[in-house]
């Protein structure tokens, strides 16, 4: 076979292999929603944070408006502290909107829902969330059940 | 009667000793061999056009078994993964399980083992028939160094062709998964799409399978050529090292999974 139209099958090959990882990465991995300009950072301090994880979802009235990017313990307020990154075009949060963490669904992910206040000064970057409601632990709740019927009988 | 020499009761002892001197003294001329190409891959990278005429017999004529095969093992994680999964009502998540298994594990490993059937046992008759042929020793005769001329475009086909053909199975596998979930299943294709989306990572698991399947290109491809440059020169021994290139590439593939898995995920 001729050299050129081996090369040029072979540059076919490699285009449609590197399309192919392209559909990977934007299609089926979350890289293209990571990458969605850039956003700003608040903290939130849990006195529990159940099970959340990195990169759990941050939502608004069920929207997700941006994601926990770090949850780290602090050892001077003995509470968790979550850094979440809030997507740029949603910088209108009052400064006493409140954060809980909800479960989706009864065995699903956690993640953060943000009600807004109603202040009119917003919060800004680096800025805290007071008001916040810790994860709802299914065996405290369960725990106390048992303990207020047992007390009743 | 039966004379027996005394000493031949150490025959076997003998034997599982010539056994073992045999294996490691492939395993050093492997290593050499191994040496010698990273030698010669700067000569190849000088010159990648006899790499990229390699590509064409290493890369593209895997392409088609590659997507056929991709395209039915797709099929049949939608299909057994939906048997499961609809029992707890979470056939929304078929598209993460179908995603997951393909681009982490069933991606890189089943096309090295195509690729290992399809171009490496290709590449070491092809080795070894130059061997047989004394075109190796032409080559040298002619002061033409064949690690550069002959087997070190080859590794760099192989080593580049690799990643490539992993990437296609893996997306020709969703598709396929697609197709059977969404169109013969019933499985609402928003939610296929955005639980995958919003479940597999980029760095993860996508980065992490591409590099799997480097690893899996360059060891199956090295495992090709040494068997070629290493045997017996007869046609008879082209076609047991045929078969070992198979053999070994297919278990060092999956025996480099398993450590590769545990590297990147386990800890």
């Amino acid at each position: 076979m001729a050299s050129r139209s081996v090369e040029i099958i072979v540059g076919i090959f490699v285009a449609l292999g590197l399309a192919a990882l392209l559909v990977l990465a934007m299609k089926v991995s979350n890289l293209s929603s990571l990458q969605q300009g850039g956003g700003y950072q608040l903290t939130a301090y849990f006195s529990n944070v159940g099970g959340l994880k990195e990169r759990a979802p941050v939502s608004a009235s069920g929207v997700t408006v941006g994601r926990v990017v770090n949850i780290s313990y602090d050892d001077r307020t003995y509470n968790a502290k979550v850094t979440m990154e809030i997507r740029k075009q949603y910088d209108q949060f009052p400064i006493d909107t409140s954060a809980r963490i909800y479960t989706a669904g009864l065995l699903g992910e956690q993640y953060i829902s943000l009600s807004p206040g109603a202040e009119s000064e917003t919060l800004k970057d680096g800025g805290q969330i007071r008001h916040t409601q810790s994860a709802v632990v299914l065996e405290q709740l369960i725990g106390q059940f048992l303990y207020q019927k047992g007390k009743g009988s | 009667m039966l004379r027996v020499h005394p000493m031949a009761v150490l025959d076997p002892v003998a034997r599982l000793g010539r056994g073992g001197l045999t294996f490691f003294q492939r395993l050093g001329r492997a290593h050499l061999f191994a040496l010698e190409l990273l030698r010669a891959m700067g000569a190849t990278l000088a010159r990648l056009r006899l790499a990229i005429e390699q590509m064409y017999s290493v890369g593209v004529l895997t392409f088609v078994i590659t997507v056929v095969a991709g395209l039915f093992v797709g099929m049949v994680l939608g299909l057994q993964g939906y048997n499961t999964l609809v029992d707890f009502g979470a056939e929304n998540s078929l598209g993460v399980l179908v995603a997951l298994s393909l681009v982490r594990e069933l991606g890189p490993v089943v096309a090295a083992l195509l690729f290992a059937g399809r171009a490496g046992s290709a590449l070491t008759a092809e080795i070894g028939l130059m061997k047989a042929t004394e075109q190796l020793s032409a080559l040298e005769m002619m002061a033409v160094d064949p690690f550069r001329r002959v087997i070190g475009p080859r590794f760099l086909a192989g080593f580049l062709s690799m990643p490539l053909l992993a990437a296609l199975f893996s997306a020709v596998g969703i598709a396929g998964g697609y197709f059977v979930a969404v169109g013969l299943l019933g499985v609402d294709a928003g939610s296929f799409w955005s639980q995958m989306h919003s479940s597999v990572d980029f760095y993860d698991d996508v980065m992490n399978g591409v590099i799997k399947s480097l690893v899996f290109g360059a060891v199956v491809t090295w495992i090709a050529l040494f068997e070629g440059y290493d045997c017996v020169p007869t046609s008879e021994g082209v076609s047991r090292a045929t078969t070992r290139t198979v053999v070994h590439a297919s278990l060092a593939v999956l025996g480099l999974d398993f450590v590769l898995t545990a590297l990147m995920f386990g800890g």
